[in-house]
């Protein structure tokens, strides 16, 4: 923009050309749909595939937009997050098999019952640790990035650990609640109950996240704060109150993430999180750190590439995503939808 | 001058490994536009960032209204009544022109009186209201960033250089909305490289140079006097 | 002459200086002061690690870079043994080849990352290579057909330099091709640690330095900083690598878990946090006492967790199984409060 004094913007052109750029991204995810069809040629199998990669895609962008969102507001990368995954696991799974009886029955509304209290047990329980963590971990060390990372790594090892201590060194199996057990069949593709809401579950949950950013002050707060913290402080607001509030809030989704993914797979190990770390900061890095949208594109990325490859050739399925990754970055050095950063 | 809303007293800041305020006293009366002069790179905004908090006064005392406020964060400041316009505007361009008039109230909505004065006062964020700010001219930015300030009822407000690259017509009205501004009764520390706005906006002022104030006086005497001009500020400032 | 071998970069600390001796003294006496295979095998993996650390340092030390890839070069130089040594045969040609071939992969695939990463942010760096170093691990453990997989690869040495080569007693102590073998990770570590120390010393060293502390400064007075980082990326992987190398000939063995895993990365900047970053000598007491923690203290924990049995929770924490958490808890105190390491606190004493 210039600063012409009396330059006046020709508002119709500039949003245009803006607008096309800024949806791209968004067309990416239809493109890679269709292509995973002619690549896959079978319509079924396709579909199938579309519905698990959409779902694996949801649950990876719960796990993700906390950590962008603490990194778009404090410039914090939390390499610690993943242990919010796996605890929330443990705490939600830990839940469900206590509720037995619920989840074995063949009762919707008990099994959702069950799976609600493990969501708020592991949501709850991963706020409270992130808040801890936020304290003892991060705080100390605001504003220096290596020594971040390192102490963030500490604390991801330390909580792992805990967890070894506290749940034992196995790997946990167990049953998913019987009503979300077994598949429904569309158009002779079989889909996962479970997938299904998965999907439905992270698509509400993006669009009440949007609807709080968008629509609320505190929404306004945090994205102008990620544009220019210091502005948003010389207007009034406590920035670091903000801030906790939603490191909290991503360690508690991070937690939910937990859980799902946990149902999503049936077992669960200490190290989910770390291992789940990986996808969600290639999801964090291609989205543009700090953006919301971004991570939510990302994740469907993520989700769809890993599904189809894993079909098409599956010892290529992580690589895949490398090279998503890298193609992405080439082609937008900061990730799709870049954060503005006022400097 | 009894009573001042802002006083400085020996105030020192350092950026990094240098020295830039080096003992500023400095007093905004109540009700006046102070103009804050001098030369490029004497500390005028780095004495505007300290008195907001951006900066941390390594020593010396912030009094505002009576209160010390040299250690209080940001925002505390903010919420006690000082208004902030950055020299860099500090536009949130992601958001439209009435979502950073939003973040401009602390305390509820933007009152719907206010907000007729302010669209009244700068008609163009009337026009691009529910547009990005991102997509302002540079002139437009300046205004909503003060407009932001002054969406609040506010004691003092400090503002960086509003003017700098500005069409005249720009100029003249920004200068109105700072008089109306100040015929509400706030207080207003300017920092003004254009001396001709300084001249015709300012009650009184303060010359910085080297990171301290070498000069305060009423402006009326400042215009007046060519050699003092010449000699606090060098020829510099009769080039605008 | 000795200074010149350290590149004028002195320990500068009578303490730091005696506890280096001590354990360079340990470690080229090792066949000879100490009986037995176990710490044998334990002073090469000490000098493979000091080697392997120093190396990290280079990056995260002197250049300001995290890095959680290093174990991903680690393995790179290791498995190029391995490979080598299997298609083409025992032979110090197939290890030469293969250590060649891993330090030219690794630095390949440091190149790439590094130009791609680095341009945009440093922070990208620490996020790629976990993304990179996990996927790699992954495609090894899948391509079980070259790599055999979890199970990893054996494969045969030269004769000469297994314990089957015997050549006599000296000192009272019997020199096999074993004891050969030692010497050769043991010289060669040093050289490579010599030469990671002149390299941090050079006008390059200092420069990248300059880059860690102010990165926008030093793109201002002109240098290339992308350039800078990039080449110290690279410097530091094709290190890492025959320190792999180095590992896979003394093992004569690879795997997954040995070489790749997140583990072993973490090990490597628990050792490098606590030694002390930036300062080269911080490697090789971190390297050496974290090794010598890890074999022998977690026996005391053992010990420890079986005498606290009859109590809650306790045994559980002292199980040698959890050695990891009490590390990640030293490593987190250590970053807070002695950030330059034990070297720094050395090296502090004296000053003061």
């Amino acid at each position: 923009m210039t600063a012409a004094p009396d330059h006046r913007p020709n508002f119709a052109s500039v949003s245009l050309a803006e607008r096309l750029d800024g949806a791209l991204p968004v067309l990416l995810v239809p493109v890679l749909v269709v292509f995973g069809f002619f690549a896959i040629g079978v319509p079924s199998s396709w579909l199938t595939l579309t519905v698990s990669g959409l779902a694996m895609g949801m649950m990876i962008f719960i796990m993700a937009s906390g950590l962008t969102l603490v990194f778009g507001l404090m410039d914090v990368i939390n390499f610690g997050h993943g242990a919010f995954i796996s605890v929330g696991a443990f705490v939600g799974v830990s839940v469900l098999i206590a509720l037995g009886e619920w989840t074995g029955a063949a009762s919707l509304l008990l099994n959702m019952s069950a799976v609600f209290l493990a969501v708020v047990a592991a949501m709850t329980v991963t706020g409270a640790l992130g808040w801890g963590f936020e304290r003892i971990i991060v705080k100390p060390v605001y504003g220096a990035h290596l020594k971040q990372i390192l102490v963030t790594v500490g604390g991801l090892i330390v909580i792992e650990q805990l967890i070894h201590v506290i749940w034992g060194p196995d790997e946990i199996f167990f049953n998913r609640p019987e009503t979300l057990k077994g598949a429904v069949t569309f158009a002779g593709a079989a889909m996962e109950k479970y997938r299904l809401l998965a999907v439905a579950v992270g698509l509400a949950l993006f669009i009440a996240m949007r609807m709080v950013l968008r629509r609320t002050k505190i929404g306004l707060i945090v994205r102008a704060g990620v544009e220019n913290g210091p502005m948003v402080e010389a207007l009034g607001y406590r920035l670091r109150l903000v801030f906790v509030g939603v490191f909290i809030a991503g360690s508690a989704l991070a937690g939910l993430g937990g859980v799902m993914w946990g149902l999503y797979q049936e077992v669960i190990t200490a190290g989910m999180g770390e291992k789940m770390m990986v996808l969600v900061f290639i999801v964090a890095i291609i989205g543009g750190l700090g953006s919301v949208e971004g991570a939510f594109i990302g994740a469907l990325l993520v989700g769809l590439m890993q599904n189809y490859v894993a079909f098409l050739e599956p010892k290529l399925a992580l690589v895949s995503n490398i090279a998503l990754m890298t193609a992405i970055l080439m082609w937008r050095p900061q990730g799709m939808l870049p954060v503005v950063k006022a400097k | 001058m009894s009573d001042p809303i802002l006083s400085l007293q020996a105030v020192h800041t350092d950026i990094a490994q240098y020295h830039i305020l080096q003992g500023v006293d400095l007093e905004v009366p109540r009700g006046q536009v102070t103009m804050l002069l001098g030369r490029n790179g004497v500390g005028k905004t780095t004495t505007l960032k300290t008195i907001m908090g951006q900066w941390t006064a390594k020593s010396g005392k912030i009094l505002y209204d009576g209160q010390d406020i040299t250690r209080l964060p940001v925002s505390a400041r903010a919420r006690g009544g000082i208004g902030f316009v950055p020299e860099d505007m500090g536009i949130f361009s992601d958001l439209t022109v009435e979502e950073n008039m939003l973040l401009g109230c602390t305390s509820g909505p933007l009152d719907s009186a206010r907000k007729e004065w302010l669209l009244g006062a700068f008609p163009a964020l009337g026009t691009f209201w529910n547009s990005e700010a991102g997509n302002l001219s540079g002139g437009q930015k300046q205004m909503l960033s003060i407009a932001r300030a002054m969406a609040e009822d506010r004691q003092l407000y400090l503002i960086d250089e509003p003017t700098k690259g500005l069409a005249p017509a720009i100029v003249s009205t920004m200068a109105q909305a700072l008089r109306e501004l100040k015929g509400q009764g706030a207080s207003i520390l300017l920092v003004e490289q254009n001396f001709s706005v300084a001249r015709a906006l300012g009650d009184s002022a303060a010359v910085m140079d080297d990171g301290r104030v070498i000069w305060t006086g009423p402006m009326a005497e400042l215009a007046e006097n060519k050699d003092l001009q010449e000699r606090l500020m060098g020829l510099s400032m009769e080039a605008h | 002459m000795i200074v010149k071998l350290l590149s004028g970069d002195k320990p500068r600390s009578a303490v730091l200086t005696a506890v280096l001796l001590v354990i360079l003294i340990c470690l080229a006496g090792a066949p000879f002061i100490f009986d037995g295979v176990r710490p044998l095998d334990t002073a090469a993996r000490i000098c493979i690690f000091i080697l392997l650390v120093a190396s990290y340092d280079l990056l995260l030390g002197y250049g300001g870079i995290v890095s959680f890839a290093h174990t991903m070069f680690f393995g790179l130089g290791a498995y190029g043994v391995a490979l080598a040594s299997t298609h083409m045969g025992r032979g110090f040609d197939a290890l030469l080849a293969g250590s060649l071939a891993g330090a030219l992969a690794a630095v390949v695939l440091a190149l790439l990352i590094g130009l791609f990463s680095l341009r945009v942010r440093a922070i990208f760096f620490a996020m790629i290579t976990l993304a990179v170093a996990s996927a790699v691990a992954v495609l090894v453990s899948q391509f079980s057909g070259i790599t055999g997989g979890e199970d990893g690869l054996t494969y045969k040495i030269p004769r000469v330099l297994t314990s089957a080569n015997r050549m006599g007693e000296f000192l009272g102590t019997r020199i096999t091709g074993k004891t050969l073998n030692y010497y050769l990770v043991f010289f060669a570590s040093l050289i490579l640690f010599l030469l990671l120390l002149r390299i941090v010393n050079s006008p390059f060293g200092r420069v990248l330095q300059a880059i860690r502390e102010n990165d926008f400064r030093a793109e201002a007075i002109g240098y290339r900083v992308v350039w800078y980082r990039t080449a110290a990326t690279c410097l530091s992987a094709a290190a890492a690598a025959l320190a792999g190398s180095l590992f896979a000939i003394w093992l004569r063995y690879v795997g997954p878990d040995t070489t790749l895993s997140f583990e072993i990365m973490l090990d490597i900047l628990l050792m490098v946090v606590i030694g002390g970053m930036g300062t080269m000598y911080g490697a090789v007491i971190g390297a050496a006492l974290f090794i010598l923690a890890q074999t022998y203290l977690q026996n005391l924990m053992g010990s420890a967790s079986e005498a606290t049995a009859g109590l809650p929770l306790i045994p559980d924490l002292l199980n040698p199984n959890r050695w990891l958490m009490w590390l990640g808890i030293l490593f987190i105190l250590s970053v807070y409060f002695f950030p330059s390491g034990i070297v720094g606190r050395l090296r502090q004493r004296r000053a003061s």
